[in-house]
């Protein structure tokens, strides 16, 4: 230990535990501290060599747009679904291989399963909602940007933050093996003195807080700056959606801010809030990390029902059946997400009234959720469905989400809940929800809405091939994990001896590998439609003759989104304009814009956040304490800046603006049999 | 996956799985029986709201598919009666799974032994094994649990590491166990034969190890079990203190001196549970040198 | 965009009409921080909670209780240099409000820091003297919310003087701009919520505890 350096020291790499003792278990840790590094260098190397620095900082770092934030989010977001995929399927295979002896030592399958669930919910599931977010809603509400766009950029800055601190785990100390939720007092400093508990708790803190600051942002967005007109049962209802998962953000991040803070507090100071003697009581710590945890899961979901409610119109050519009853359910989920935290620990000993009380309230969600399943069904009823990817997903989704949403029912009974929580049923059915409902929709927004920033569609045949994919692996590796838990297999478990489970394991094993091959095929999808994106190119903006607003602006989408702020006058405006035969109207006179200048306080903050939660990992207090510095530092900063601002001329916007409304003039447009071909340049021609 | 092919898999898991391992499907007592019940219960009345979906999403794909001739009604978005039926069924679905849920879940109380006079025994969750104290027989038992066969059996619980999750999923649903603290299990096996145990709350390395051998035995099976286990090696206070550093069974072995056979002893202090649950409330620290579980924990200085 | 000409544009001081853009702008700005007021509510409520879990015998383990540990006077102190600072604070906006000039609020600002500072020492002296009776943070649950909840709240008007100290700056430095007046507006709801705090803890935390 020492004043410098903390308690680093040069042997906490998977490097030097491979060299001195090369088991397989060892070379798989340095294989993967080694990829980081080597793409880390990678990354820095094609950067320099393609002299893409400045346009890095110029045009992505410090862009306040919303809509290159949003893209850097889902960049985010892939990237670390990346490797928690990969650490699914190693889990899976290491689960496999067991009765033959297996190749991870229990506490390296206890850091896999602690990162898996940690980086597919802070740092793969909060990144996709909060990307498309917001990609979607300014341009669905007719607004410039997000209310704060600085603290957009903040927010991704924290969130990207806490992703850092995951990576360098990987190649700098361990992680935590307490799980995603990181229950003392396994986690408290007397059972775990090593860095693991602490890598979790600050990306966890970290990354909270660039949540809740994007939960503020949106709420503001959409009650503020909502087009002239737009009441709000006027809004799309993705941005309802995103407006209950905002208000959602705002009070669900502080509960796993505050128990993440007091965990840390126990372990680097020596406090009592959960440890076993001097009155610490873990049950507490149960009770208010899932006050977060609920909601969260919930905050997760609705953002892809929202994407549902939109596929469902657009894709069948339908107004979506029962708007009133879908704001009302969402509204009700939102609420009612807040009153059931309990489920989570119905064996943790409390009275029969208490597990009664919380069963009650967690089947109640299901009257909303169902109401939106079928209001999506009704929405497809005599419609023209067409089944491009976005309605592959929702296929999916409609068929596995309820029977996820049956195995929710099932654990929701306290009785039942005794056997086989902890258990993989339990593991089957998050996976069961998440999979179809969050993933599922956050793929089929971003086919749905990737046209709009980046000017072309991507290729339909590999997004079909790739969402099968999705749907086969999630069925083989997720459907077994049931039967296992009925068996009593329980959760995070490196080995286990019954024959019974065997058969199911391997075909879990065997589905890990083709959820592995669909992400691999999203990763191919994405690149082949960019190297086609000529042939692909949507520039008229409207390439599935969409409903709501944001279809009625070029594609990609310009700066500042709307030439002329609409002024709204129905739901489903744009659809509206369409069927009354004047869409794209001229706009007389056209108005100086002002946008906010790039700044570097996101980059900085990120910075700075990753230094601090690095230096409080090892304890080098020293650092820590300038990287905490750093941050009121860079706003006071900022709070000097005098020109924050600067102003489009009219004569610019209507120069691009009339460019736009002649190409749309002189093209013809195709109808939705041509919905997927090149003559496709996004207008969209009435379907009679 | 195809969905033909998905109900096969399901309906093979059910019908296959119960033959294969033991768990609450195939239970060895009537807890375990009743929580069946209820589970099968629950699914079939939830299958009224999930199986229109199952059911009407091919329907709807197939019967609405652009390009097939037919009515299209591009604006209907609302209609009162199916709003009834939308939020309707479902809230009467939940009304009775309510009820259900209610009654099962004071039915099934999970401290309540089901009988009068039940058989006390005391667990303590060590890593990575359970001890199991017999106070009035005078026993302790190392991951091994014997009931008698028709008696109820009331199971008091903590820990002296960390919070762990008691299961013997062919009796009872699971109760979490945490050091300072006790909790309460009811148990009851209606026929003798053996069952296993686990550890649900992960806690460490060698938490897959954390199993139980559960016997159910006929009364005199069990006396004479009891009577050979008061005729073996005493658990004392510094048997305990070496007991409860982490390892599992075969660790537990050594530490005890038995080779081979149950791991059972007499036991040198009745009180020993109180102990271990009153040790965390002293109005002192626990250090990591006398933390049982903690890698620092060192077994001299160790007092019940 | 809301287009509501009227006086009052949201809850809390308006600069009114007199003020222009500034008075316009100023509304989404502070809409959003009464909305990450509430965020920090829950924050504190959950610390109160726990504190209130904390009271009892096992949380206390033994060790020194409220009737050990607490001096009510300084405690009343405490509150009377924060009430007053709210006071202050309210001057400040007002002479914003009214027009009185950039050096009239910055007065106003620098006497509600000194009564800032003022709390702070006393709670500073309060923590050191319970330390060294033995109530240190480690010694038992109870301690550890203690210092939990008054401390973040030591802790939120510590960054309420780095404020103070940065808005005088923005003054001398820049003016009453637009941005500089909202930013008023915006420490001034900080201040007054941190009071509110207060008004809570002193409550459930030193006078229950003191029964």
């Amino acid at each position: 230990m020492s004043p410098w350096f903390g308690r680093l020291n040069w042997w906490v790499t998977p490097f030097s535990d491979a060299i001195a003792n090369p088991n397989t278990n060892n070379l798989v840790a340095a294989g993967a501290a080694a990829l980081v590094v080597v793409g880390a260098l990678f990354t820095l190397y094609f950067l320099t060599r393609r002299h893409l620095w400045g346009r890095l900082w110029h045009d992505w770092l410090t862009t306040a747009d919303h809509k290159k934030i949003g893209i850097m989010y889902v960049v985010l977001a892939l990237v670390m679904m990346a490797r928690a995929v990969i650490e699914g399927v190693i889990m899976r295979g290491q689960q496999a291989a067991v009765l033959h002896g297996g190749f991870l030592s229990a506490d390296h399958f206890g850091e896999l399963f602690s990162t898996h669930g940690t980086i597919m919910i802070f740092f793969v599931a909060m990144p996709l909602i909060i990307g498309l977010i917001n990609i979607a809603v300014p341009l669905q509400i007719g607004a410039r940007d997000v209310a704060f766009p600085v603290m957009n950029q903040v927010s991704l800055g924290l969130t990207t933050a806490g992703a850092a601190l995951v990576m360098v785990s990987l190649v700098i100390g361990k992680f935590s093996t307490g799980g995603w939720t990181a229950y003392p007092p396994y986690t408290e400093a007397v059972f775990n003195p090593g860095v693991g508990p602490d890598y979790w708790i600050w990306a966890v803190v970290i990354s909270g807080f660039g949540s809740m600051l994007s939960g503020i942002n949106f709420a503001v967005t959409i009650y503020k700056l909502r087009a002239p007109g737009m009441s709000y049962m006027r809004m799309p209802l993705f941005t309802w959606t995103a407006l209950c998962t905002a208000i959602m953000l705002i009070y669900a991040m502080p509960p796993v801010t505050v128990s993440s803070l007091m965990l840390a507090l126990d372990r680097n100071l020596g406090f009592h809030f959960f440890t076993n003697d001097l009155g610490g009581n873990m049950m507490n710590y149960a009770n208010i990390f899932w006050m977060f945890g609920h909601p969260e899961v919930y905050i997760l979901v609705l953002p892809a029902y929202g994407v549902w409610s939109e596929v469902a119109s657009t894709f069948t050519a339908k107004t979506l059946y029962g708007y009133t009853s879908l704001v009302i359910a969402t509204m009700a989920i939102a609420v009612i997400s807040y009153t059931v935290w309990l489920h989570h620990f119905f064996t943790m000993g409390q009275g029969n009234s208490v597990n009664i009380a919380f069963g009650i309230a967690t089947m109640v969600i299901a009257v909303p959720t169902g109401v939106k399943v079928y209001d999506w069904m009704a929405t497809l009823w005599r419609g023209r469905i067409r089944m491009t990817v976005p309605m592959v997903y929702l296929t999916g989704f409609f068929i596995l989400f309820v029977i996820g949403g049956l195995s929710g029912m099932m654990l929701a009974n306290p009785t039942i809940d005794y056997q086989v929580h902890n258990t993989l049923f339990l593991v089957a059915h998050f996976h069961n929800v998440l999979i179809p409902g969050v993933l599922f929709g956050m793929l089929a927004g971003i086919h749905y809405w990737f046209p709009k920033v980046f000017g072309f569609r991507l290729e339909e045949r590999l997004g079909l091939w790739t969402a099968w994919l999705w749907i086969g692996g999630f069925c083989l590796t997720f459907l077994p994990l049931y039967v296992l838990g009925l068996l009593g297999m329980p959760r995070r478990m490196p080995s286990f001896s019954d024959p019974a489970y065997a058969p199911w394991v391997l075909i879990a094993g065997f589905g890990a590998l083709v959820l592995l091959i669909a992400m691999i095929m999203l990763f191919v999808t994405l690149w082949v439609s960019a190297r086609h994106r000529d042939r692909l190119a949507v520039p008229l903006g409207d390439p599935w003759d969409g409903r709501s607003l944001e279809w009625a602006i070029p594609a990609p989408a310009p700066e500042w989104n709307f030439a002329v702020i609409p002024r709204i006058t129905a739901r489903e405006a744009f659809a509206v304009e369409k069927a009354r035969g004047d869409p794209y109207t001229r706009p007389t006179a056209y108005q100086d814009i002002t946008l906010p200048k790039n700044t570097a306080l996101g980059a900085s903050i990120c910075m700075a956040a990753t230094l601090m939660g690095f230096a409080l990992v090892w304890h080098i207090w020293w650092l820590a304490a300038l990287g905490l510095g750093l941050i009121p530092g860079a706003l006071i900063v900022r709070a000097f800046v005098r020109e924050t601002e600067r102003v489009i001329p009219a004569a610019e916007v209507a120069r691009a603006h009339d460019a736009w409304l002649d190409a749309i003039a002189r093209a013809a447009g195709v109808t939705r049999d041509a919905e997927t071909e090149t003559a496709n340049r996004g207008l969209a021609a009435p379907d009679e | 996956m195809s969905r033909p092919a998905l109900c096969i898999l399901i309906v093979l898991g059910l019908v296959a799985g119960p033959g294969l391992a033991d768990g609450f499907l195939t239970p060895l007592g009537s807890i375990a029986a009743d929580q069946r019940t209820h589970l099968i219960r629950v699914t079939a009345i939830t299958m009224i709201a999930v199986a229109p979906v199952l059911i009407g999403v091919p329907w709807l794909l197939w019967r609405y598919r652009r390009g097939r001739k037919g009515p299209y009604r591009p604006h209907f978005e609302f209609s009162v009666p199916l709003e009834f039926v939308m939020w309707g069924v479902p809230t009467l679905i939940i009304i009775v799974l309510g009820y259900w849920l209610w009654k099962a879940t004071i039915q099934l109380d999970p401290s309540d032994p089901r009988g009068p006079d039940p058989l006390q025994v005391q667990v303590v969750g060590l890593d990575w094994k359970w001890l199991f104290l017999y106070p009035r027989e005078h026993v302790a038992s190392v991951g091994t649990l014997v009931i008698p066969v028709d008696k109820p059996v009331q199971l008091q619980l903590t820990t002296d590491t960390v919070m762990q999750s008691f299961m013997v999923s062919a009796l009872a649903g699971q109760i979490y166990a945490m050091p300072g603290m006790v909790t309460r299990l009811g148990m009851r096996a209606d026929r003798t034969g053996t069952a296993t145990g686990e550890n649900t709350q992960f806690n460490g390395e060698g938490f897959a190890d954390q199993k139980v051998q559960v016997a159910v035995l006929s009364p005199k099976d069990w006396q004479d079990w009891m009577d050979a286990a008061r005729a073996g090696p005493v658990l004392d206070a510094q048997a305990y203190a070496r007991l409860a550093r982490r390892g599992n069974l075969a660790d537990a072995r050594k530490t005890l001196g038995i080779a081979d056979g149950p791991l059972r002893l007499r036991l040198g202090d009745d009180g020993l549970f109180r102990h271990i649950v009153q040790r965390y409330h002293q109005g002192q620290g626990v250090s990591a040198a006398q933390q049982p579980g903690a890698p620092g924990y060192r077994p001299q200085g160790e007092g019940s | 965009m809301n287009n509501r000409m009227s006086a009052h544009l949201h809850p809390g001081l308006n600069l009114g009409p007199a003020h222009g853009a500034a008075h316009e702008r100023s509304e989404t700005v502070l809409f959003g921080f009464w909305v990450f007021l509430m965020s920090d509510f829950i924050t504190f409520g959950i610390l109160f909670a726990t504190y209130a879990a904390n009271t009892g015998h096992i949380g206390l383990a033994g060790g020194p209780g409220p009737g050990d540990l607490f001096d009510l006077k300084s405690i009343g102190l405490q509150t009377g240099f924060l009430l007053a600072s709210s006071l202050t604070c309210g001057m400040a906006s007002l002479s914003l409000k009214y027009d009185e000039g950039a050096s009239r609020v910055a007065q106003w600002l620098v006497v509600t820091a000194l009564l800032g500072a003022g709390f702070l020492a006393f709670e500073v002296r309060d923590f050191a003297s319970m330390i060294s009776s033995g109530g240190t943070p480690m010694r038992s649950a109870w301690l550890s919310s203690l210092y939990a909840l008054v401390g973040l709240h030591g802790l939120h008007v510590t960054m309420g003087l780095i404020w103070i100290a940065v808005m005088l700056a923005l003054l001398a430095v820049v003016g009453l701009s637009d941005r500089v007046k909202t930013r008023l507006l915006l420490f001034a709801l900080y201040w007054h919520f941190l009071d509110l705090l207060w008004i809570g803890i002193f409550s459930v935390v030193f006078l229950t505890g003191m029964r």
